[in-house]
Parts: C-alpha cells; structure tokens; sequence
C-alpha cells in the first residue's frame, strides 16, 4: 500500500515537474532576487552588495510611503465594496432570476469584457470620463451643463469607476456560484418558519453566500491594490499607488534596493490582509460539510 | 403496536371534529400540465391525514399548495375557517418538514430549532427553554449547541420537527419526511410520528408514495391519480374495498382475473370466473373499474385466499390448480398457482399469487405439485 502511494505520489510529482520548474523560475527567483536587492546599499546606478537595513528603515518612516500605500490600501478596500456590492445582485439575478437553460450563456457574456485588453478597456473609460469625453460633450449637447465637468477624471472616483468594471466578472463568479450551492429548500424553510422573503435573504440567503463574497473580495483586493495602469492612465499620474511608486524607484531614480524594500513591504502587507481573508472564508466554511 | 389501543378512540374523536383544511375544487396547472384536476378534499382537525399517490399525481403539488409555495389558478383553500388567497406562506397557520429536511447548515441544532422565533415576545431565556423542550420531545435534549451539519438523516428529522412544531402549527404538513431513512429507521420513525401526532393533537398532513407507510400511519388516506382524489378513506377500508382497480393495484398487491357478469341478484352481483366458476359477489364489494380496463374484474389479495394441505379440512369453496412458482420470503412464501379452467376464458393462463404464512410444521410446497385453494366469495372484490 505504501508503495503504491509512493509511486503515485512520485508520479504526480512528474507530472506538475514541467509547471513547477517554470513557475520556480519566472516567480521564485525573481521574488528572491527582489528580497535579496531590498538588503543590499544603492550605489548610483549599480547595486553595492553590502547588507543594510536602511532602505526598509527609509521605506518605513517616510510619510510620503505611508500616505501613498494608505491610499493604495484606501482606493483597493473601495473598489473591493463597490465591486461585490454590485456584483451580488448580478450574480443574484443569474442564480436565481435566469431559467437553467440559458445560464451558461449569461456567464459567456458576462465575460464578454474579456475579450479585449485590460489597458484598452482602461484607455475607453479615459475616453468616456475625459474632459471632452462621452458623458461630458453628451450632457453639453443636452443642455445641462456648459462647461464640461472636471471631476469625472483624473482622481480616485474615477480609478474606482473603471477597477470595479475591470474587475466585476471576477466577483459575479465566485458570488454566483455560492448562491447555486444553496438547496432552495432552506429559502423555502425560511419562509414556511414565518420570515418575509427580505428577512429570510438577510438571514438565510446571504449567511449562505458568504463564502462566495469573501473570495470575491479578496479576488478584487488584492491585484487592485498592485494595479499600476489605471493609477497612471486614469488617475494622470498625479494620485500614485504603491506600484507607481515602486516603479519610479525602480527605473526613474534607479535605486533598486528601496523600489525592493518598497516591493517587498507592500507585499506583506497584501500577505496580512490576505490570511485575514482566508481565516474569514476558513470561519464560513465550516458550516458546510 | 403500543398505539393500536388509542387509534380507535382517536379516530372516534377526529371524525367528529371541526374542519382544518377545506380544498374546494382545486385547480392548477404549470403551462399546459394540468396538475391538479378539481381537488374536493376536508381534512378535520387532529387528524393524520395522508396524501398518497404514484409520483407525479399531484399529491407535492397539493401539500405545497396548501403551505402556500404554490398559487392555485381556480378553487379555495380554507385553513381552519380562514381563506388563504392572497395569505403568503410565511403568514400561514401551517408548518412544512421538508423531504430534504432544509436544515440551515450555517446555524446550530438550537439556533434552527429557534428559527421561527425571531418575532416572537418571549425573553431570550424562555425561548431557550422552549427549544430544549422542543428538542426533548423528539428525543434530541442536550443536542442544542452541536453543528447541523454533523447530524445523522434521522436526527436532521428530528430537527426539522422540533423546528416546525416548536411554532405550535395549527397544521403540520410532511412532504415525504421518510423517504430517505434506511429501512428500519424509517419504522421506528413512522412509530414515533404517530405518538408525537397524538401527543401534540396537531393536525398532520403526510405525503407519501409509501402504501405501507400512509396504511399504519394515517387515520384517513386520500389516494391520488393524475391530480385527482380517487379514493378516500380509513386504511382498513381502501385496502379491503378499494373502489377502483387503480387503487386496489396500488395498495398492496392484488390478482386481477377477468369475470362475465351474470347479473343483479338481490345481495350482490352474480358473475362467472375462470377458475372460480360461478360467484356471487356481496354488494359490498362491488367496485369500479377504471376508463381503460378491458371489461369487469374479479379481484383479491393474496392473502385472503389460502392454500390446503393434504389432510387438513377445507372452509369455504375449494378450487385445484398447479403451482407455477414458489417465492421464499421466510416469514411468508409466496405461491403463484394456475388454477384449473383459469385459461377458459380466451386461453390465456393467468396465475394466481397466494401468501401462506410459513408456520412451523407447514412444508413449502415445489413447483409443479397440484394445489388446492380455499376461497370464499367474499374475499373477492368485483371491479365493474
């Protein structure tokens, strides 16, 4: 018995060799390059292999760092509760509204928006919110303002707009299929031990879709709070998040060993509110089987 | 059966009670199905009450119709004197057990238990109190605290129960709770229903497919064909004088052979049958045949006929024939017996089952030896 586990242990060990080799080497040792930098003296222009906790101390201390990776953590929590908030009744409507037989073609256009580019789809609601953008030179042509509005762009409401479009097909699915799982029989019991169909939402229904909620978030938080693109195109630059930070270390000031220091910091914290997520969907999910 | 002595009383009683389910010519249907076909249907008050049927025939559909999950196009629906239309589920005077038992897997024994609570004025320790009593009615005291999900099927039962009867109901309504216990679980349970139905004096409403379970359960049972009461009736009754072939083919097991009729006579009806010969059956138990039966039947159960072994006296008429299979059971042996001239008739052979119970010193009979049956005309049930 025992060496029949082994050999299929062994076996399944050849068969993910192929992925495991790769991602060690496009993941891993680009991940412990990036720690081993954040330990080491920037030279200007090279990288002094002498160990140093300074740049985490910089890192740590600076306002600037703080403010912008408040803000990052600030803009992710946002897009996170916009993007679930509007996903759950979407997901709600596939579950229980659309009839089992077109299902399946919901979910193919849900994903619809996949089927281009995320730095096109970034790019289209610049033209949408710009200052002679769709909603400004249509509510011209309506009448209703004069002067184009300049709130629409260029600030966080905007990279909100276009994060939680970007990333609402990966809340609706996770929430969706929480809600599948759910045996209708209990929204039924629900009702039959005297609950109006709002209550036995509140306390049948969304208990049982949790699950599915956590995951959404933590599907939209985490590359929302790495997201480089729209802080750059949308937010024009002016409003940074960590990434853009980062980056500018990195390649405008070259000082490798702080962008690493700053990589790494940030890494952690999304590490932190990652395990916090888990725990919580660790909490939801002992309730089934 | 420890409640046999109190049926009788209780049967008494509930048949002189007042009206709890009133169903006035009922009729639903999901697009072009017609799934309830002008259901007339009283159920009084106290009484276990069970809706049985092939699936399909409607009896879910009733039982949902009644709790509310499902709208009726035509007819009414009094619950204790009150018109239901336009009354939600969650407003109904009724509680359902659901065939899957819909336990909320994210809530504890005690918190499901206590769901229906929410509104209710009671302090939070008196509402504990009651669901401690509820869950020691049904055998569950000190399970509160545990996770539904660890629940066996028999205790998920239990706390459906309690979870519907803590809610004191004026109607319980069962929606084939027993169907997916093993088989000894579920006798113990239809035991204990039974009790709990008398102890609590709510009125139950069972559906089940189980001919077996409605029979030892029910005080009345309504059988049911394509959305339609075919037969309503005590258990002893629909299973002794069925009153169409349908139902006498879906209660228990019945032979059927065909049968000439030769006319009225002043206590019953007088008709031919092959094997049997000339019978007169009493008019008690003259029933109806069904629109598409080839002509009148003679019917009876298996076990309302017998077999006589060489050297016993024989009571009633005798009739010889051959045994064509013998089916071991070990407390029964079931005989399937050709009886002689049965193929007069249009020369097709149609044999017979009896059900001899196998006690001690009487021999199986093989296969192929001559038998003789004794019957009396009237264990036979005419279908005309």
């Amino acid at each position: 018995m025992a060496s029949g586990n082994r050999s299929q242990s062994a076996q399944g060990l050849t068969l993910i060799a192929p992925p495991l080799g790769y991602a060690l080497l496009v993941m891993a040792a680009p991940l412990l390059t990036i720690l081993a930098y954040s330990f080491l003296k920037d030279g200007y222009l090279t990288v002094i292999r002498e160990f140093t906790l300074d740049n985490y101390r910089a890192v740590w201390t600076d306002p600037i760092v703080r403010t912008v990776m408040l803000r990052s953590l600030g803009v992710a929590a946002l897009v996170t509760l916009v993007t679930v908030v509007l996903a759950f009744p979407v997901a709600y409507f596939l579950s229980f509204v659309v009839s089992p037989s077109k299902k399946s073609m919901w979910l193919f256009l849900i994903t619809i928006p996949f089927w281009t580019s995320y730095l096109i789809r970034v790019f289209l609601w610049k033209v949408i919110l710009g200052y002679n953008g769709v909603v400004n030179s249509g509510l011209k042509t309506l009448g209703i303002i004069e002067q184009p509005l300049s709130f629409l762009l260029y600030n966080i409401n905007s990279m909100v707009i276009t994060l939680a479009h970007a990333y609402a097909p990966f809340a609706i699915l996770p929430i969706f299929i929480a809600l599948e799982k759910i045996d209708r029989s209990l929204l039924e019991a629900g009702r039959d031990l005297g609950e109006s169909r709002a209550m036995t939402f509140w306390r049948v229904t969304l208990p049982l879709a949790m699950p599915g909620v956590v995951a959404a978030s933590l599907i939209v938080f985490i590359p929302t709070i790495g997201d480089y693109v729209t802080p750059a195109l949308i937010g024009g630059g002016k409003i940074p998040m960590i990434a853009n930070l980062i980056q500018s270390q990195m390649l405008d000031l070259d000082n490798r060993p702080l962008g690493s220091a700053l990589a790494v910091t940030a890494m952690l914290i999304v590490a932190v509110f990652s395990l916090i997520f888990v725990a919580m969907n660790r909490r939801f999910l002992k309730v089934r089987q | 059966m420890t409640t046999s002595s109190s049926t009788a009383a209780h049967r008494a009683r509930t048949a002189a009670a007042r009206p709890m389910i009133e169903c006035r010519a009922i009729q639903k249907h999901y697009g072009d199905y017609h799934a309830l076909r002008g259901i007339d249907l009283t159920i009084r008050a106290g009484e276990f009450f069970s809706l049985l049927g092939p699936s399909g025939c409607g009896k879910t559909t009733l039982l949902r119709t009644i709790a509310g999950f499902e709208d009726i196009q035509s007819g009414v629906i009094l619950i204790d004197g009150q018109d239901m239309e336009g009354v939600p589920a969650n407003s109904r005077p009724t509680n359902m057990v659901f065939q899957s038992y819909a336990i909320f897997p994210h809530l504890t024994v005690a918190e499901n238990v206590g769901f229906g609570l929410r509104r209710d004025p009671r302090s939070k320790a008196e509402k504990a109190a009651a669901v401690e009593e509820a869950l020691e009615m049904v055998g569950l005291k000190g399970y509160g605290k545990r996770a539904s999900h660890a629940l066996s099927g028999g205790q998920r039962q239990r706390v459906a129960l309690a979870r519907a009867l803590i809610l004191k109901p004026k109607v319980l309504l069962l929606d084939e709770p027993l169907s997916a216990l093993d088989r000894k679980m579920r006798e113990q349970m239809q035991v204990e229903l039974i009790k709990l139905q008398r102890q609590v004096g709510i009125t139950f409403v069972l559906v089940t497919h189980d001919q077996e379970e409605a029979l030892v359960m029910s005080d009345r049972i309504a059988v049911m064909f394509d959305g339609q009461i075919a037969q309503l009736d005590g258990p002893e009754a629909l299973y002794a004088r069925p009153t169409s072939r349908r139902v006498a083919n879906f209660i228990g097991v019945m032979n059927f052979l065909p049968a000439h009729v030769l006319g009225d006579t002043p206590n019953g009806v007088e008709v031919e049958v092959p094997g049997f010969g000339r019978v007169e059956i009493p008019s008690a138990n003259v029933s109806h045949s069904d629109p598409g039966d080839a002509g009148p039947q003679v019917g009876f159960r298996p076990e309302a006929v017998s077999m006589v072994g060489a050297g016993q006296v024989a009571q009633g008429r005798i009739t010889e024939g051959v045994i064509d299979e013998v089916v071991y059971y070990g407390d029964m042996t079931y005989y399937d017996v050709r009886l002689d001239g049965s193929a007069s008739f249009d020369g097709k052979a149609r044999p017979v089952r009896i059900a001899m119970r196998n006690v001690f010193g009487r021999e199986v009979q093989d296969v192929g030896t001559r038998a003789k049956v004794s019957w009396s005309p009237g264990s036979l049930v005419l279908f005309r």
